[in-house]
């Protein structure tokens, strides 16, 4: 708990938000559409704060999925931020739009699931992430320590646009301390 | 206007009817299916965007694309069952407020290409009054042709969001969209400048 709070509050830009944030920001993605998570909520909050993100809600991820997806196609890019429940939504449109019209999709994923998990829902959903994701030879790093995030997220966001390909990045409750039964 | 005074109409009619008063270079999403099957058959334009899946995002990709390039017009033609899929999409819409994209509902009330199913919205939901309750104030239904005709030259002198539902017939698509998403992805992009070809 203790370890937690510090690694999720706060503005500071070593904090792992503040590390995604400005690593976005370094790579010029500045379209921000995401369905909301506890964990996530710091960087939303810093990102909706910046007047470089264009940072909204959508209803479902698969829609923000879209959005992000003509944004590139209209030379703007873009990224998902969304919960490991989220991800479960996005099969068909990873398989029907994403990866056959060859589109850099960048997804931040918040890690439920595992770790302490406390809704066994959510445990069973996570499960699902990865299998799909593979299915589709799909890149994607989970990210457990600070001291790797920006090297990762700065090269898997280089590395979407350049070979046009979407990635997933998985935030672990190692890096953002998830959340718990008592928060 | 309600559904049940406008005219049924047809939808390669009226989206050969949109691409004629297109001028400026627009962008155009078709929806999955016949809508932009007829989008195709009205005649390929490189600003032209044909959905081969993902059912229900032609207007979150427009919004997109009207988010990325604010002073071109984007136009996304969905089908009602399709947008029966991705509801939320509206509201998303009418928060942000894009000034350049104008939304067109082919509304048959069926699933015409799996086998002419009625949706669960025929003849009970209207598409305007979903849309203005989503946050659309900017929606109607086209009476006819000419009134479809005048929307859309209303929509691209506003500076707002708007949605202009058609009712039409069953009839399938007049045609068959090339399935090659790289190279209808490749050459949207260039035509909206954001590539030269190789």
């Amino acid at each position: 708990m203790a370890i937690a709070e510090q690694q999720t509050e706060g503005t500071s830009d070593r904090s792992w938000h503040g590390i995604v944030l400005q690593t976005l920001k370094r790579n010029a993605v500045s379209l921000i559409p995401y369905v909301p998570d506890r964990v996530l909520t710091p960087l939303i909050k810093n990102l909706h704060a910046d007047p470089f993100f264009t940072t909204f809600a959508t209803a479902r991820e698969e829609e923000a999925v879209g959005i992000v997806s003509g944004a590139w196609m209209g030379g703007r890019r873009g990224a998902v931020l969304m919960q490991t429940s989220g991800f479960a939504t996005l099969a068909n449109v990873l398989a029907s739009l994403a990866v056959p019209y060859q589109i850099p999709l960048i997804m931040f994923v918040s890690e439920r699931g595992t770790l302490g998990e406390f809704n066994y829902g959510q445990s069973l959903v996570c499960r699902t992430m990865r299998p799909v994701l593979d299915s589709l030879a799909l890149e994607h790093h989970t990210i457990t320590r600070l001291d790797e995030l920006e090297f990762i997220a700065d090269r898997s966001i280089k590395q979407a646009v350049t070979t046009q390909a979407p990635v997933a990045l998985i935030l672990n409750p190692l890096l953002t301390g998830g959340k718990v039964f008592d928060k | 206007m309600s559904a049940r005074n406008t005219k049924i109409m047809n939808r390669f009619d009226v989206t050969s009817r949109l691409i004629a008063k297109l001028q400026h270079e627009e962008a155009v999403i078709g929806g999955i299916g016949n809508t932009n099957f007829d989008l195709w058959a009205a005649g390929h334009r490189p600003q032209n965007f044909y959905m081969l899946g993902s059912m229900g995002l032609a207007f979150p990709i427009g919004l997109g694309v009207a988010l990325a390039q604010p002073d071109r017009r984007v136009f996304a033609l969905e089908g009602d069952g399709s947008l029966l899929m991705q509801l939320g999409a509206l509201s998303t819409i009418a928060a942000l407020k894009p000034k350049n994209l104008t939304m067109i509902v082919m509304d048959n009330g069926i699933y015409q290409i799996t086998g002419a199913q009625p949706t669960p919205a025929a003849n009970v939901a209207d598409i305007v009054a979903i849309a203005v309750g989503s946050g659309l104030t900017n929606s109607a239904w086209a009476a006819d042709e000419e009134d479809f005709e005048r929307l859309v030259d209303d929509a691209m002198a506003t500076s707002e969001p708007n949605l202009i539902a058609v009712r039409i017939d069953d009839k399938p698509g007049v045609g068959t969209t090339r399935r090659d998403p790289v190279q209808i992805r490749e050459r949207f992009m260039h035509g909206l400048g954001v590539r030269e070809p190789l």
